[in-house]
């Protein structure tokens, strides 16, 4: 039973079903709008840092090795031993001082005490040249972060220029490029870099005094090594990248336009690389160091008596019964380093590649 | 198919040629000669050195005769103790070989079990345990591991022996070689393993109705393993320069630390013979493991 | 068992996932029947529902999806209550499917033949002993030639076309009641899809079986098809024959469909394509899901999911338009 009001209308029955009429009003743009929600829209770079940020190991990780940098900026401003420096006391050598275990004195800084005087703590012991564990090991981590930010440097820089020359370019170019690639890419790298290092330690001389003959012959020879063959694995990665954008209809769209070569490579598939590049220049770090500890632990690494993690590691092995501090710290060293490095990689590997997807 | 072996046979000899090349003239560009160095040679042993290695011929030449007498057999003769190299080799390669094919075998085997376990229990107790285990052990370098296994088992528990030719204990050595490459496998295979389970014939072999451990072991397993044997060349690699330094604090005669103790005491002639040694052996390994992977995966292009 | 209504009657499902952002209802109350020997088509965009409700039939749902609500009947039997393991004999017996791309689709490392004579060895009673034969009599079916050198072949060395007849083999293989389609001629060159459609045609005359036919071609679907469903936003707006959808679409986003696509209706006019975006599955509003992105949109479109009418007999829409026009005729006829 349907009854009407005035107009004519089927008036609404408290109990029926029926609709409110005015509900048949056109909705509005901005009616519409509302229910239209996207989701949160965010730039590739804001997503892929609140990913990392989630992610626990990494950030740890990150803050792990924060510390150690600050460590090893702040510790040898503190104490008062250097890294090659013969532990004396009131300007006498201290013989006494041989492989002290941490944080004991020799007898005769133990008289230095008794006497009233202040003696910074050996916070590691000393080794077998009377010198100070602790700032030993310090020196031995800046050398293994040094190496290996610079060899990354350097294996991203000649990488890229290599890879994208190849890349973009193309055709006989870029099958020649790729030959050399190939060739030395089927070389044993750790058998090349043994090889070159033993011959540079006898074929280069610096001049003494300068920056070169303090890094030691070793060091110029590891990053000599380093630009001479790791950078081919980053280069067929760039270049792998470069060929894949290259395809892509937004860089036929800015030819179009008369964009240029480099404005090109610049501005839209360097952008486009970048994930990889970053991701793939966090994990040649770990790598580079594990390189130079194992050559400085078989004695190819920086020349003594600049520390190196490996070498101590090596020098550790005498008296390994008696002293296993002395193996600890540097092993403990590397690997918290390495570790932190690696996790952080993966981390930022989960977080920015792109065809990485939950 | 057999023009595809031959023509990587061929590249092989070519690339061990190459360092055989590189590292004879490596060698020489020594200043000095490597065969006078600091040693107060006499004159007669130089005079023998000179005959031997043909040293006053020019060095192309002194090269292809090198060449020729490697293929032969003759190593030439180490600067530190006169003997044969070859000899030493053929003393010292067996117990590496003991060494680094239990290591290989651990390490690829165990690790495509963890990793495939670990896929499968993904986000589960198992998967954390291995993923956190593995993590670790990337982290160590061979040379810490093995003086950190040295100390604790063999100097401090004394649980076991310190190697020699009476007591030939490979246990700490094999561990201590193998644990970074089996890290690394497990965590190579257990991605792997994800990504085949991921793939759209996995579902159509669900709407077929297979079992769900056929599926894993039947259609994700073969492709998984794909990843895995690639990187076996690598792995193995690996596992020779990390024998160097395993042999080196395990004191174990093997070829590696002869190596290093030919770097140690600047025993040119010993370094160039193990370097070619080492370095052809590497190739070969490359190429098993080449042609082992194109008979995984049909998808090869015999090119 | 033996005295059912339909084949398959898909009742009110609904079907979500969890993701890292939050549940998507990706089918929100789909109901359809399917009948022997009939064809039914699901049309939609991507992200319309129409391959999950497809998997939610099989319980193929990848691992983060399940049925929330809502049940699956095949032949008299709720399959949705049914165990893994009796899913399991059903998947590839009674009810097969076929995928879009039959290079992924296919295992790389595994010959043709060895993937078709899996399903007969687990499946079929009839082909247990020999199940060589059938697969190469399944080949011969589907058109392939030289069938004893396929079946020794890898999926990489047959052609686009070649794939998917050997996927469609090996989904009719044991003889399933039901064949469903997702897709099947998406990756394919408009001169292999004419010959695929034309197969999959033959064999249901010759096999009998129903068939599911998802996809987003109008053109596909107005061939094959007894029945239409439209889907937008994991619901349906519309279903009929295939002459009443395409002459006489009721609901908006299949008139905007029709619009948008060239048909010898059009030729000669500008494609009107329907504005905005896809839906996002996130966040579903609360009335039609369609609401946001349709010129009639009225208030009440915002507020509340429109009922299903009958237009006619064989044409059933749910759109709040066609509800007020009814209400319209409803009246006029009164105050007549």
């Amino acid at each position: 039973m349907v009854n009407y009001d005035e107009n004519g209308t089927p008036k609404k029955n408290k109990l029926s079903l029926q609709i409110d009429l005015s509900k048949f009003e056109p909705a509005t743009e901005e009616e519409k709008k509302q229910q239209d929600v996207m989701s949160k829209s965010s730039t590739f770079f804001k997503d892929g840092m609140r990913k990392l940020r989630k992610n626990p190991l990494a950030m740890a990780s990150m803050i792990v090795l924060v510390l150690i940098i600050v460590l090893i900026i702040v510790a040898p401003l503190v104490i008062p031993y250097g890294y090659s420096e013969i532990l004396s006391v009131n300007g006498k050598r201290d013989k006494g001082a041989k492989n002290l275990a941490p944080f004991t004195y020799s007898k005769m800084e133990q008289k230095y005490i008794d006497e009233g005087n202040y003696r910074f703590p050996h916070v590691f012991g000393t080794d077998e040249q009377c010198r100070d564990y602790f700032v030993r090991v310090i020196y031995g981590t800046r050398v293994s972060l040094i190496v290996g930010f610079f060899a990354s440097l350097i294996v991203l820089i000649i990488g890229m220029i290599y890879g994208s020359i190849s890349g973009y370019l193309g055709g006989t170019v870029d099958l020649i490029m790729m030959r050399i690639v190939d060739i030395i890419y089927s070389l044993p790298d750790m058998l090349m870099v043994i090889l070159l290092s033993v011959v540079f330690k006898e074929v280069l001389v610096f001049p003494d005094g300068s920056i070169l003959a303090k890094l030691g012959t070793n060091m110029v020879s590891l990053f000599i090594v380093f630009g001479l063959l790791y950078w081919v694995g980053m280069a067929r990665l760039i270049r792998g990248q470069i060929l894949s954008i290259k395809e892509n209809d937004y860089v036929l769209a800015a030819r179009t336009v008369g964009a240029k070569a480099g404005r090109i490579i610049r501005s839209h598939i360097l952008p486009n690389c970048l994930s990889v590049i970053i991701i793939s220049t966090a994990l040649q770090i770990p790598s580079a160091i594990f390189t130079e500890s194992y050559l400085s632990f078989i004695g190819l690494g920086v020349q003594a008596p600049m520390p190196s993690l490996g070498s101590l590691a090596n020098a550790a092995r005498q008296g390994l019964q008696t002293y296993p501090y002395k193996l600890v710290f540097p092993a403990l060293a590397i690997c918290l380093i390495v570790l932190s490095l690696n996790l952080l990689g993966d981390g930022m590997r989960d977080a920015f590649d792109p065809k990485l997807r939950r | 198919m057999a023009r595809y072996i031959i023509k990587r046979v061929i590249l092989a000899v070519l690339t061990v040629f190459i360092i055989s090349a590189i590292t004879f003239f490596l060698m020489h560009a020594i200043p000095g000669g490597p065969f006078n160095k600091e040693k107060a040679l006499s004159q007669a042993t130089i005079d023998a050195l000179n005959q031997r290695y043909n040293l006053d011929k020019p060095l192309v030449e002194q090269f292809f005769i090198y060449i020729r007498e490697l293929l032969k057999g003759d190593f030439g003769v180490s600067l530190k103790n006169g003997r044969e190299i070859g000899q030493i080799i053929g003393e010292s390669f067996p117990i590496s070989a003991r060494l680094g094919f239990t290591a290989v075998a651990f390490a690829l085997v165990l690790g495509t079990i963890l990793g495939s376990l670990a896929a499968l229990t993904r986000n589960k107790l198992p998967d954390r345990i291995i993923i956190f285990f593995s993590t670790l052990f990337t982290a160590v370098p061979s040379f810490v591991l093995a003086t950190l296994l040295l100390l604790i088992f063999c100097i401090q528990l004394q649980w076991l022996p310190v190697w020699s030719t009476q007591t030939p204990n490979y246990v700490l050595p094999v561990i201590a070689l193998a644990a970074y490459p089996m890290a690394y496998t497990t965590r190579l295979a257990k991605t792997s393993m994800l990504d085949a389970l991921d793939q759209d014939y996995i579902r159509t072999a669900r709407a077929k109705g297979v079992a769900h451990w056929k599926i894993i072991f039947k259609h994700a397993l073969r492709n998984s393993l794909i990843p895995v044997i690639t990187y076996a060349g690598p792995e193995i690699a690996y596992i020779i320069t990390g024998s160097m330094v395993v042999e080196t604090v395990f004191t174990i005669g093997g070829i590696g630390s002869q190596f290093v103790s030919a770097i140690t005491n600047r025993d040119y002639t010993m370094i160039m013979a193990t370097t070619i040694f080492l370095a052809a052996l590497m190739v070969v390994a490359n190429l098993i493991c080449d042609l082992l992977y194109k008979a995984v995966d049909p998808r090869i292009k015999y090119d | 068992m033996d005295n059912y209504e339909h084949l398959l009657s898909v009742q009110n499902l609904h079907t979500a996932f969890t993701t890292d952002n939050g549940t998507v209802q990706a089918v929100n109350g789909v109901s359809f029947n399917l009948d022997k020997g009939k064809t039914l088509g699901i049309v939609g965009e991507s992200g319309s529902g129409k391959s999950v409700t497809a998997y939610s039939v099989m319980q193929i749902l990848s691992e983060n999806g399940r049925i929330t609500e809502g049940n699956v009947v095949f032949k008299g039997d709720n399959i949705t209550k049914w165990s893994e393991k009796q899913m399991r004999s059903f998947r590839g017996k009674n009810c097969s499917i076929i995928f879009q791309d039959p290079m992924t689709s296919l295992n790389p490392v595994f010959t043709v033949g060895n993937q078709i004579m899996e399903g007969i060895r687990l499946h079929s009673t009839q082909y247990q002993s020999s199940p060589k034969e059938r697969a190469l009599e399944m080949l011969k079916l589907v058109g392939i030639n030289e069938p004893e050198k396929r079946l020794k072949q890898y999926p990489y060395e047959l052609s686009g076309g070649m794939r998917q007849r050997v996927m469609i083999a090996m989904a009719l293989a044991c003889e399933p009641d039901i064949l469903i389609a997702d897709e099947p001629t998406t990756a394919l060159d408009v001169t292999i899809q004419a010959q695929i459609l034309e197969l999959m045609q033959d064999l249901q005359a010759h096999m009998g079986m129903a068939i599911i036919m998802v996809t987003h071609d109008l053109g596909v679907i107005a061939e094959m098809c007894d029945e239409i469903i439209v889907m937008y936003g994991g619901r349906i707006c519309e279903r009929g024959t295939a002459d009443e959808i395409f002459y006489n679409p009721k609901h908006e986003y299949t008139k905007g469909l029709l619009r948008s696509i060239p048909s010898g209706a059009n030729m000669k006019q500008r494609l009107i394509p329907i504005s905005g975006t896809p839906i996002n599955m996130l966040n579903m509003p609360k009335g039609c899901a369609f609401c946001p992105r349709c010129d009639s949109a009225m208030k009440i479109c915002l507020e509340q999911i429109p009922d299903e009418i009958s237009i006619n007999e064989n044409h059933k829409a749910s759109c709040w338009v066609n509800i007020r026009d009814e209400q319209k005729k409803e009246k006029e006829a009164v105050t007549t």
